[in-house]
């Protein structure tokens, strides 16, 4: 294994359902890829094994070294909190919350004191443009505000792996232009790995690599 | 697209030399392949021989005359006609790239290999947009946007042919 984060030899099972077969796929820190593929090829399925939320039937996950599936639950979450940010199609934001409240989370969660935390999670809104809005609560702000704040969220604490399930899959291709740009600086600062799992070749375009799945395998690989 | 029309365009602004002419295109309209000075200067010859530009000023100087030139309403109006025309749809019908990869059906070649090919050229190309997208503002910004969405729109074919390639060419 080198990359930063890896897949090596993953399969998943649901029953009798086959979601995903022998993937291999390795970011490097710094590398921005896309992953495509048609409905139901396995792409989300693979982004949840490498963010640790589904474990792979065979196969290891390992990130920055740390093989997930010999982690417990408690120390996966953490590394999950403390190393990824993950963006999802609906931001999944909560909805109580003001925008501002949901980017601090994270960093809150981390310990990060307050007043630093408030002031990177202003600092990120501003930089998407929703800094005016960033006291409305998460419900009540357009699709594309809440997205903008969702890539805030995930970035907040600067984390070194960002893996996104269709980040613009519900906007428009200006706010989707502004989204994906804003993804891809703050993935670069980060010096973070980053991963998205995309139907749209413009979203792949602002990335430096491609990766296509079909019936839960890594198909094809191409870029740089 | 019809450049004698957009020459003509650019004299609704005002009365322009030939040379200030083909700059003001070069910087619109050009994109990657510049107009040479002969067909600026047959187009305004053109224009006047039928009556949609006039000669308003010729300077004399060391070098070739200075015309200037200025449109008139007959000129104005092809402009508006063509403007307002819509496009017949069937321009997009055929492409080098369709061509390919039936070629390659009919010879037995592989064409997910062509579609491979021509998929990670896009992608390159899109790339390169990408990027000149986030620096570019007002018509560059249209032209750049206008090419990456052909682009995408190709790459959605490409998909699809792959796919049906892949099923046998049933419907």
């Amino acid at each position: 294994m080198t990359g930063f984060i890896e897949a090596a030899d993953v399969s998943l099972t649901y029953g009798r359902t086959t979601a995903l077969q022998g993937c291999s796929l390795s970011i490097d820190q710094g590398e921005r890829v896309a992953m495509m593929g048609p409905s139901g090829s396995g792409k989300s399925s693979l982004l949840h094994c490498l963010a640790g939320v589904l474990t792979p039937t065979s196969g290891s996950v390992a990130l920055d070294g740390h093989r997930l599936e010999t982690l417990s639950d408690a120390e996966r979450s953490r590394l999950r909190l403390s190393r990824m940010g993950v963006v999802f199609q609906f931001g999944d934001l909560v909805p109580e919350l003001t925008l501002l409240e949901n980017v601090m989370l994270p960093a809150q969660l981390l310990r990060m004191r307050t007043r630093d935390a408030r002031s990177r999670a202003m600092e990120l809104l501003d930089r998407l443009g929703v800094a005016a809005v960033a006291d409305h609560r998460a419900g009540g702000v357009a699709g594309g505000q809440a997205q903008r704040a969702a890539v805030a969220r995930a970035l907040v604490h600067r984390p070194q792996v960002v893996l996104a399930d269709e980040p613009t899959g519900s906007l428009d291709t200006v706010n989707a232009e502004i989204v994906l740009d804003a993804l891809v600086d703050l993935s670069v600062e980060c010096e973070a790995a980053l991963l998205v799992v995309t139907h749209d070749h413009q979203v792949a375009s602002h990335l430096d690599r491609m990766v296509t799945m079909r019936d839960g395998r890594v198909m094809v690989t191409s870029g740089v | 697209m019809s450049t004698s029309n957009v020459l003509l365009a650019l004299l609704e602004s005002g009365p322009a030399h030939g040379y200030t002419l083909k700059r003001m295109y070069d910087e619109r309209f050009a994109q990657r392949r510049p107009l040479a000075f002969g067909q600026v200067y047959s187009s305004l010859a053109r224009f006047e021989r039928n009556g949609l530009a006039e000669l308003v000023e010729v300077e004399l100087g060391d070098g070739p005359d200075r015309k200037l030139y200025r449109i008139t309403p007959g000129g104005v109006q092809v402009v508006s006609d063509w403007v307002f025309a819509a496009q017949e749809p069937d321009v997009f019908a055929t492409s080098t790239l369709f061509a390919r990869v039936s070629v390659a059906l009919l010879t037995g070649r592989d064409p997910h290999e062509v579609l491979d090919a021509q998929r990670a050229t896009h992608l390159e190309r899109m790339r390169v947009l990408q990027a000149e997208r986030r620096k570019a503002e007002g018509s560059d910004l249209l032209a750049v946007t206008y090419e990456l969405a052909h682009l995408d729109a190709d790459l959605k074919w490409i998909e699809q042919a792959g796919q049906r390639v892949t099923e046998g060419l049933t419907s």
